[in-house]
């Protein structure tokens, strides 16, 4: 007889949300998308109901794209790399429970809308200004250590794990969340982004920005990619109180770049 | 990009963030003849290697001017910022890639595509910044509006969150929608890699080609909801496929002689030992036919469909190289690759073939009044994998990357050209030619929420992925390609007789995918027919009954084209541009550094770089 686990999904539209349960069988290495998968092809609750299929959004499958975030038993992370038996067996139970990013708007079920952490990057020129996209030779050397830090960096997905698990990100504040922070420490180191540093940093100076974080350490530990996210913003903070001396004596080559 | 830098006013539709398209799954690398290892290597080369890996299949011109460009766009990207892998000294690493005997791959750890993509990303989003570019994630396209003359004059639209149906009037539409991995169902694509937008302007009129030529990665990870891929560039870095040998059992060698599977017991690395020259790096068709024949023989791990790709002998600064490629094996199967050997299958991977666009050649007498990178449709252009043009019947590793970012900028560049050329711009259509495509769209919605049969258009898809995966892959033969053909007719009559499970009008996945799948039949049977009726082996496309490839009868390029009165595609031929190299021997066995000579180049082709 095959062992079954009971997948709890808190679903809906928003002011209309409600939990529902379906039993699925237990197989080893399924994930979190398989079986909402499973649940698309045949819908039926554990009341016997036919229901409309679970909406959720996925991309690679792999952990590249930060499509599926969702809160699975209450933590944010990527549905594909959700393995079901393993997270039963630490929960000690049958039950996995399901429920969306509480922190971005609901459209339905468990699919949000991200858009605001898209808006974050612009609002901290989170680019390189590459005035066109000529050939201009190559550009300067990077030394190993400094392209494995920057690379690090660059993975991040804007998946809206960390912004859902600070405390600081919420309906009363207008902080953007560690991500944008640790990206304006990515362009701000690269040798020709630091040309720009200054209103990356400024960025960060204004509402909604670094001074609101609020140093409780739930970033680091849900990042699916690893980032050193309060490292980053260490360094940030950092930088913020220098460009603020700097902008005090208005003198671009205080404490030289 | 390059659209909005040349001052035009871009609206871009996407299904997803544009930030997590496919090509984050990119793991190997980008190719570029840079010639950083003193190996003599040059572009030429590298548009030598690209010919042959695509045996002779792709039109030549494009290839030779992606190649040349290569360069540029590496350092170009650099110029964005993209954390490429470095040499001890700070300048750019190059490692060696399959189809090659080069190291010509730069890279970004083992998730190149991320990286490469998340620069131009933060291109697009310094031009949305200052307004240039406007942005329509969770919008699909469902349809071009063409006017009298059949020259596209926008699209119609649908907003996957209100499922209302939108019109983008333009002068000109691309389209860069990626691969149809999901006609297979699995493979190594996203859940997003339909195909669907191509079917859809293949029934609209657009000439789709080479559609016979899917590429089967040879190592993915076997899996319930993706098959998910171990990049080329773990064998580029010292990677060994093996499987326990069995002297018993025998097998044939490229040049026909037969040996032995290996010792009984112990390891056998066959690549190594059926194509000593290449050896693990052979060109992923042949890598894939040689794991299927191994399984076939029996030899497979405990007895399954799966070999092994062994990295754990590597030194530990490799290991580190591929770390993200590595840790994703490690989060799927619990197994850790830097100690024991990884389980590997093949999987369907890449679509060579897909839209047919023109390429008039730098020489060429009509260069200026063709437009590059435009399809069969006036206004219509399409690029990257969703076009046909670069890889051949076999596409290389670490070309990919690189023909997607050459034809966007070749895109780039063609499109203002071409509007500057139009004679009437959409602001001058008339309103009806818009609301009339639109009534038609809504039509077609309206039918799907209102089919009242008894059919489930998601076991459908398993049905139809079971055919494809079955007679339309690696190994193809004419009686089962037939069946599969009729097979794919029958279930586009179940299903006119779906019900769909869901009505509701906020982001209905149900009502999405069933419109989709009406494009992903007709782009199931341009493929199933395209194999049928090619009687050769060439690259990526094998038949056991016909296992040479035949350039006198088929050295040319497959069209097919919608018809709305008949049930199949039309399929018709275009001969093949091989000005530069005539076609050769297709061999990986014995193949030394050579350097080949293209003939007929023209001196100073300008690049859109």
């Amino acid at each position: 007889m095959s062992k079954t686990f009971i997948l709890k999904i808190y679903r809906g539209i928003p002011g209309k949300q409600f939990w529902e349960e379906f039993e699925l069988t237990l197989r080893p290495f399924l994930n979190v998308i398989s079986a909402l998968m499973e649940i698309q092809r045949c819908p039926i609750n554990c009341k016997k109901e036919k229901v409309a299929p679970v909406i959720y959004e996925s991309g690679c499958l792999e952990e590249v794209c930060g499509s599926c975030s969702m809160l699975i038993n209450g933590r944010p992370r990527q549905a594909c790399t959700a393995l079901i038996e393993p997270l039963l067996k630490a929960a000690g139970s049958g039950v996995l429970t399901l429920a969306p990013l509480s922190k971005f708007p609901l459209i339905r079920d468990l699919h949000v809308h991200r858009q605001g952490m898209f808006e974050n990057l612009k609002k901290v020129h989170a680019w390189i200004d590459a005035e066109d996209s000529y050939d201009r030779g190559f550009g300067p050397r990077i030394s190993q250590n400094m392209q494995e830090t920057m690379y690090a960096l660059s993975t991040c997905m804007t998946c809206g794990c960390c912004s859902e698990a600070c405390p600081q990100v919420n309906a009363d504040s207008a902080f953007m969340g560690p991500a944008p922070i640790s990206q304006v420490r990515l362009f701000n180191m690269h040798p020709v982004g630091k040309l720009q540093a200054e209103p990356r940093t400024h960025a960060l100076m204004e509402e909604g920005g670094i001074s609101e974080c609020g140093n409780a350490q739930n970033c680091v530990a849900v990042c699916p990619k690893e980032i050193p996210l309060t490292e980053s913003i260490a360094v940030m903070g950092r930088e913020v109180t220098r460009q603020a001396m700097r902008d005090l004596f208005s003198l671009p080559d205080v404490d030289n770049r | 990009m390059k659209l909005a830098e040349k001052g035009c006013k871009v609206k871009l539709i996407s299904v997803t963030k544009c930030k997590r398209s496919h090509s984050v799954c990119a793991q190997g690398g980008i190719n570029a003849a840079m010639n950083t290892k003193g190996e003599d290597d040059s572009p030429i080369i590298h548009a030598y290697d690209t010919i042959k890996g695509g045996d002779f299949l792709a039109d030549q011109p494009p290839v030779l001017e992606m190649c040349l460009a290569a360069p540029s766009i590496i350092r170009m990207m650099e110029r964005f910022g993209c954390p490429f892998n470095r040499t001890p000294e700070g300048l750019l690493d190059f490692r060696r890639f399959g189809g090659t005997l080069y190291n010509r791959t730069a890279f970004c750890g083992a998730s190149t595509g991320q990286q490469l993509l998340y620069a131009l990303d933060e291109q697009v989003r310094r031009y949305e910044a200052k307004g240039l570019v406007e942005k329509f994630e969770h919008h699909e396209f469902m349809r071009l509006v063409l006017d009298e003359e059949g020259i596209a004059r926008g699209i119609i639209m649908l907003d996957h969150f209100t499922m209302k149906l939108d019109v983008l009037k333009a002068d000109a539409v691309v389209v860069g929608t990626g691969g149809p991995g999901l006609i297979f169902k699995k493979s190594t694509n996203s859940t997003f890699c339909t195909g669907a937008a191509n079917g859809r302007l293949f029934k609209q009129g657009m000439r789709y080609a080479n559609g016979e030529f899917i590429q089967i990665h040879p190592t993915a990870i076997p899996g319930e909801d993706k098959l998910r891929l171990i990049s080329e560039s773990t064998r580029g870095e010292g990677g060994r496929v093996w499987v326990y040998g069995d002297s018993s059992k025998s097998i044939q060698t490229s040049d026909g002689k037969m040996i032995p599977c290996g010792k009984t017991g112990e390891p056998w690395y066959f690549f190594e030992e059926l194509y000593p020259a290449f050896g693990n790096l052979v060109p992923r068709d042949i890598g894939a036919r040689e794991i299927l024949k191994i399984c076939a023989l029996g030899l497979g791990i405990d007895g399954q469909s799966q070999v092994y790709l062994d990295v754990s002998h590597l030194a530990e600064e490799k290991k580190h190289k591929l770390e993200s490629v590595l840790g994703i094996y490690r989060k799927f199967t619990g197994d850790d690759p830097r100690k024991v050997p990884m389980k590997i299958f093949p999987a369907v991977h890449y679509s060579m073939g897909g839209a047919w666009v023109d390429w008039p050649a730098a020489d060429d007498v009509d260069r200026w009044t063709r437009y590059r990178q435009m399809t069969n449709i006036p206004g219509c252009f399409n690029v990257g994998e969703s076009e046909f043009q670069y890889h051949g019947a076999n596409r290389l590793g670490a070309n990919s990357l690189l023909s997607c970012i050459f034809g966007g900028l070749v895109a780039g560049v063609e499109i203002p050209r071409y509007v500057d050329n139009l004679a009437t711009s959409y602001s001058q259509m008339p309103s009806r030619m818009y609301s009339e495509a639109v009534a038609k769209e809504e039509a077609f919605k309206h039918d799907l929420l209102t089919r009242n049969g008894s059919e489930n258009v998601y076991l459908l898809h398993d049905e139809l992925a079971e055919i494809m995966v079955r007679d339309v892959t690696v190994v193809r033969n004419n009686e089962d390609l037939k069946q599969a053909i009729e097979s794919i007719k029958k279930i586009r009559d179940r299903y006119q007789r779906i019900k769909l499970g869901d009505t509701n009008n906020t982001l209905n996945q149900t009502l999405i995918f069933a419109a989709q799948f009406d494009a992903m039949i007709e782009l199931a049977l341009v493929m199933a027919k395209g194999a049928l009726l090619r009687d050769e082996h060439r690259g990526a496309h094998f038949k056991a009954a016909f296992p040479k490839r035949d350039d006198v009868n088929w050295l040319k390029t497959t069209i097919a084209t919608f018809n709305s009165g008949k049930d199949e595609p039309e399929i018709n031929y275009r001969p093949v541009d091989v000005r530069y190299h005539k076609p050769i021997l297709r061999d990986y066995a014995t193949a030394k550094k050579i350097q080949p000579t293209l003939e007929n180049v023209p001196a100073n082709i300008p690049l859109p770089i």
